[in-house]
């Protein structure tokens, strides 16, 4: 791939100089594309975002090994203001909205390092947002928190976004509004987007990519079209098996866990 | 008589109430509670009463402002910085030093004698139908309103002022955005130390001269974000203002009765009482741990 925006080469992350959490993981994203980062809860994905965007850095955690290449450039362990200065934008699991902060304040602060003070782009995006701009964060919807969390990380001008679980906690009515409109930004505003999801079914169909993570390591990955046709991730991941008992599904699961983890 | 010690308390309380945003504005970006507080009051009383000697007096309150900024910048970056992530009983005990060193250096200085504070209002009063308002007052009361308003415009209006809140919002968030947090710790120091200056050269040309044990006006500042809350800024506001007025009208009416003294020591006693009704201050929302 000419066109490399990120590359992981098996990175090694340690929280608290003891805790492995990322097990040498490699991922290549390409310029203008969307990838998606599958896999279930403790896996790492978090941690994947985090060592990408440096917000692993005040929570203790460094990568020890490998290398993270942006733009042609090392960034492994810089601080993340750095790398958002560079375009590096991560909106973070369960969107962290500035609650004591009005919806246009909390755009406000998207705008910090790149002056760029056009929140009817923002608008544009989130009709309702418009409505709700005196309104204190705390007091919207979770779909328009999340909204508002993706609209003041477009302020900060990303090349790279990274949205981590942006489907938690809401209606699959919004979850499809949401989805559609990450696609547009990709399209719109020439944002390429690492995107983590529980949420595989919606996460493929618009990926062009996907990674599957467990524990610590990538365990399978492709073209999205492919992913979806696959019946492991359709099993364990779309939740699209017609396979009856529950008891069987997890001898199964388990099974073939292991065969990928071999 | 009343009303006259009405409008003396507010005064005050407008005055305690800018240096007690400094207070708040620290405490509510990093968690840090400044002991120290009313010695940068002190501080940037003397850096005025100092440059007044060889400069104009506005220039010295310009310079003494730009200068305690600068100091209180500093303090953070080479005192509190390395202590971030420290436990808050040690970052108090630092304050605390803090507040030691800066009595001690200004009684080697400038001794303990009380100092003239060169005056910026004309002496006199305003008289209004009877009541008596010394332009010192009036002075220092529109000043410390100017003062909080551009406080409160640069935290509402400004870009660093929102960002400042996003970092007492969340942190973590604030820093995805490319806010640094390091930067906020230093800025909210500087402004803290800034409005504790403007509050020292207030209230000096109020008193008329100061010596070390201005810094004890820290204390009222305690009482006030205490009966406010913490981490309120509204609070410090209204608490300033309360404990302003009450400390007049404690000098006025009961003063008399009680005996010398009574004036400094009847607002420790309300917030006491109001403590004991409302344990987060009138307007502290989280829960705080006590210390
Ligand atoms: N700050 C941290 N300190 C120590 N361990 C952590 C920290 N953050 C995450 N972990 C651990 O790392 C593992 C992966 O977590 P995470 O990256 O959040 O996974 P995911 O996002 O896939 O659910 C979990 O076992 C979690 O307990
Ligand atoms: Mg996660």
């Amino acid at each position: 791939m000419a066109n490399k925006l990120l590359e992981l080469n098996n990175i090694e992350v340690i929280y608290n100089d003891f805790i492995l959490v990322l097990k040498g993981v490699s991922m290549e994203i390409e310029k203008g594309s969307i990838v998606t980062l599958l896999g279930p809860n403790g896996a790492g994905k978090t941690t994947t975002l985090k060592s990408i965007s440096g917000l692993i850095k005040p929570e203790r955690g460094e990568v020890t090994r490998g290398t993270i290449v942006y733009d042609g450039k090392r960034i492994e362990n810089r601080e993340p203001e750095e790398n958002a200065m560079e375009g590096i934008i991560q909106v973070m699991e369960g969107r962290r909205i500035f609650e004591e902060l009005t919806v246009e304040e909390n755009l406000k602060v998207g705008s910090y390092i790149s002056g760029n003070a056009d929140f009817d782009m923002v608008y544009n995006y989130f009709p309702n947002l418009k409505e709700r701009k005196n309104l204190r964060g705390g007091y919207l919807s979770g779909g328009e928190q999340q909204m508002l969390a993706i609209g003041r990380a477009l302020l900060a001008k990303p090349k790279l976004l990274l949205l981590d679980e942006p489907s938690l906690g809401l209606a699959p009515m919004v979850v499809k509004e949401i989805f559609n409109i990450i696609k547009r930004i990709n399209e719109q505003e020439n944002v390429t987007i690492l995107l983590v999801e529980q949420n595989a079914k919606l996460a493929l169909e618009i990926a062009d990519y996907g990674y599957i993570m467990e524990n610590g390591r990538i365990v399978m990955d492709g073209e999205a079209e492919k992913l979806r046709q696959n019946e492991d991730v359709r099993e364990f991941y779309m939740g699209m098996t017609e396979m009856g008992r529950k008891s069987y599904r997890e001898a199964k699961r388990y099974k073939r866990r292991k065969r990928w983890l071999t | 008589m009343l009303l006259q010690s009405l409008i003396n308390g507010v005064t005050m309380g407008g005055i305690y109430a800018l240096i007690a945003l400094g207070f708040v504005l620290i405490y509510k970006a990093s968690k840090v509670l400044n002991f120290a507080q009313g010695e940068l009051v002190m501080v940037g009383g003397f850096i005025c009463l100092a440059l007044s000697e060889f400069l104009p007096l506005w220039a010295s309150i310009v310079l003494a402002v730009i200068l305690s900024a600068l100091l209180g910048f500093l303090i953070e970056k080479a005192v509190l910085k390395p202590l971030i992530g420290e436990p808050i009983l040690s970052v108090i005990m630092v304050t605390l030093g803090l507040a030691y060193m800066m009595r001690g250096l200004v009684l080697a200085i400038w001794g303990p004698d009380i100092r003239a504070f060169p005056q910026l209002f004309p002496p006199g009063a305003f008289n209004i139908y009877g009541i008596v308002i010394p332009y010192v007052y009036l002075g220092g009361l529109l000043l410390s309103i100017a003062a909080i308003a551009i406080f409160i415009l640069f935290f509402t209006r400004t870009t660093m002022g929102v960002a400042m809140r996003a970092v007492a919002d969340d942190q973590s968030a604030a820093m995805s955005l490319g806010v640094s947090v390091e930067k906020v710790f230093a800025i909210s120091w500087a402004i803290s130390a800034m409005v504790a200056a403007v509050g020292g050269i207030l209230v000096g040309n109020i008193y008329g001269g100061i010596n070390v044990n201005f810094a004890f006006i820290g204390l009222k500042v305690f009482a006030v974000v205490i009966l406010g809350g913490l981490d309120s800024i509204p609070g410090a506001i209204v608490g300033g203002i309360v404990i302003g007025v009450a400390e007049a009208l404690g000098g006025t009416y009961l003063e008399p009765y009680v005996g010398g003294g009574f004036k400094d020591v009847f607002p420790l006693l309300l917030m006491l009482v109001i403590m004991a009704i409302k344990p987060y201050g009138l307007f502290g929302t989280e829960r705080i741990e006590r210390v």
